[in-house]
């Protein structure tokens, strides 16, 4: 990290209102981009001859929606996948930094159980949701627990490799005053783990999603997984399009969620240059 | 950096120097090896070898040497973060075990912890040894003013330069109140003229509050001007080849030595004892 462009990056804010005036810009021409995808999606197919059974116009997919919400409780399984996608991601999340302190603080730990861990996350994770069902039957358990698998390991890796990776001469300075191992981890080691453990966290609340939406599709008979599974049955495609969107927004709702939680926690950071991811 | 030329602390009425007599011991090395296991096919090395030196109460004593001979070495045996494999090292007249309180070290990195306001990282080793919130604030809020970083209290190091970080780093050491001070080429990562503004803080302080200090540099010019007398190691194994005793007024005013004719004497001994006299050896 260089001085010159930590310093410079203050006075972002100061640049004021033609900085302002671009952003809101930016914004327009997202919406505008929005606008241009439904229209192509709206009429393209019609144009190109494609029946809507293959590709439902955007018109189509909206109607199927309004339906839906009535006559299939859409509701009801849009709360069902967010409550698992949020349950797995937390206890997977938790999982993860459990192992990741663990680990990163002890090197023997590591030694001992990296071999395992590796072979866990080789392992295809999704594989294991017919299993789950057998084992807990058709409920919210074995979409929970797919998503614990996945989400873990990404967030571990990173705890981990935080933890490790911290300045030496930082924990000599804190050692120099005389700290003991646990002040150490709290008023070093874990600071320093939050932003590496918050990259785990974005990209966990994402398979978080795709966690429970596999085990809905393997066995169940609520959730937008369900859903889509029940769309194809009917041959609905509208239906699987309506499905598909949700969980689309589910997986963002997690992702912003995530992103907002690391604003609050890593204020301290600098403001990073794009906006919004 | 905002130029005023304000004198830390009070009016300079006692600048007048010091009697020359015996004074206290601070640090002392006798006949110090320190040797570093080789790591897998690496041989062992002898950081140094035969080390005795003493730093006397209220000395500031610089060590110049060619890279990788055992500064930083020193620096760390001193502190207690490692142990001599061969004699003994003691601060205050008691041996060095472990880290203790008696000393406290500033580095060519600020280590300032990011997720810290600069007040709450001048008052990081307060916390951990113990102070209550009231006396840290107080001792935090004394080292900023004197080191002009009190509109900068509650700032985030990301939000200052290099130089006043490194004032930061040094508000953190000196609110440790430690009876050595230990620094490792503290300044050596800032541009000319920040440098040579902290380097005269620094040694207004230093004089000031009467502190013992360790100063590591490689730069033959800073030692000069900074120090009572500077010890010359040689090459790895690094041992000390040679004591200069810098016999110039004003510790307190590195520039007003740096002037006089008699310092580039020093420094010109001191590059023919490092070998930078013999031009055609250097490397490139
Ligand atoms: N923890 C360590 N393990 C192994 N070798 C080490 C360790 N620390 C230092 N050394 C070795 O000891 C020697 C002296 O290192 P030291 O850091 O004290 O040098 P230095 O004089 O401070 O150098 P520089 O001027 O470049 O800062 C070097 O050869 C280095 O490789
Ligand atoms: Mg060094």
């Amino acid at each position: 990290m260089t001085n010159a462009t930590q310093a410079s990056a203050i006075d972002r804010t100061a640049a004021g209102s033609g900085l302002f005036a671009w952003m809101r810009w930016d914004y327009v021409l997202t919406v505008l981009v929005a606008v241009v995808v439904l229209a192509i999606w709206e009429y393209l197919p019609g144009l190109a001859g494609i029946p809507s059974f293959i590709l439902p116009p955007a018109s189509m997919v909206w109607k199927e929606f309004l339906r839906a919400l009535v006559t299939e409780r859409l509701v009801g399984h849009v709360i069902h996948t967010g409550l698992a996608v949020l349950t797995g991601f937390a206890l997977g999340s938790l999982l993860g930094m459990v192992m990741g302190y663990t680990l990163g603080l002890s090197r023997r730990a590591e030694f001992i159980l990296s071999p395992y861990i590796l072979g866990l996350q080789i392992a295809p994770k999704v594989a294991f949701a017919p299993l789950f069902v057998m084992w807990l039957g058709y409920t919210i358990y074995p979409q929970i627990l797919v998503a614990v698998l996945i989400v873990f390991f990404p967030v571990m890796v990173n705890v981990l490799v935080a933890v490790q990776t911290v300045d030496a001469d930082l924990i000599n300075l804190a050692r120099s005053c005389s700290a003991t191992r646990s002040e150490i981890f709290w008023k070093i080691q874990f600071p320093a783990s939050m932003p590496p453990l918050f990259s785990g966290l974005r990209v966990a609340s994402t398979l978080a999603v795709i966690g429970v939406t596999v085990g809905e599709l393997v066995g169940g008979n609520t959730g937008l997984g369900y859903v889509l599974v029940y769309g194809e049955g009917q041959a609905n495609t509208p239906l699987v399009f309506v499905a598909i969107v949700l969980l689309t927004l589910v997986g963002m709702v997690a992702y912003f969620a995530v992103i907002a939680a690391e604003r609050r926690v890593l204020h301290y950071m600098p403001k990073p240059a794009a906006q919004g991811f | 950096m905002n130029g005023n030329a304000q004198v830390i602390g009070e009016t300079p009425a006692t600048a007048c120097p010091q009697p020359e007599r015996r004074r206290e011991t601070r640090l002392e090395f006798r006949g110090v090896v320190k040797r570093f296991a080789g790591t897998g096919r690496q041989e062992p090395v002898t950081a140094v070898t035969n080390v005795s030196l003493k730093v006397g109460e209220g000395e500031v004593v610089s060590i110049i040497g060619p890279s990788g001979c055992g500064k930083s070495t020193l620096l760390n045996l001193s502190s207690g973060l490692d142990k001599p494999n061969e004699g003994e090292v003691l601060v205050d007249g008691s041996l060095v075990s472990g880290p203790n309180e008696h000393v406290a070290f500033m580095l060519q990195k600020d280590l300032l912890l990011p997720w810290r306001t600069i007040q709450q990282n001048v008052e990081f080793g307060l916390e951990i040894r113990g102070l209550s919130a009231k006396e840290r604030r107080e001792r935090s809020t004394d080292w900023l003013g004197r080191c002009h970083l009190t509109n900068f209290a509650h700032a985030y190091p990301r939000q200052l330069s290099g130089g006043m970080r490194q004032r930061a780093a040094l508000a953190r050491t000196l609110a440790m109140d430690p009876d050595v001070i230990l620094l490792d080429e503290p300044f050596s990562a800032l541009d000319a003229q920040t440098k040579m503004i902290l380097q005269r803080d620094l040694a207004m302080t230093l004089v000031e509050t009467k502190r013992t200090a360790l100063f590591i540099t490689h730069d033959l010019n800073e030692a000069v001007s900074m120090s009572d007398r500077v010890l010359v190691m040689s090459a790895r194994p690094g041992t000390i080849i040679e004591e200069i005793v810098i016999d110039l007024p004003d510790r307190d005013k590195p520039f007003a030595r740096r002037a006089d004719p008699k310092a580039n004497r020093y420094v010109a001994r001191m590059m023919e004892l490092l070998g930078l006299d013999r031009l055609d050896l250097l490397p490139v």
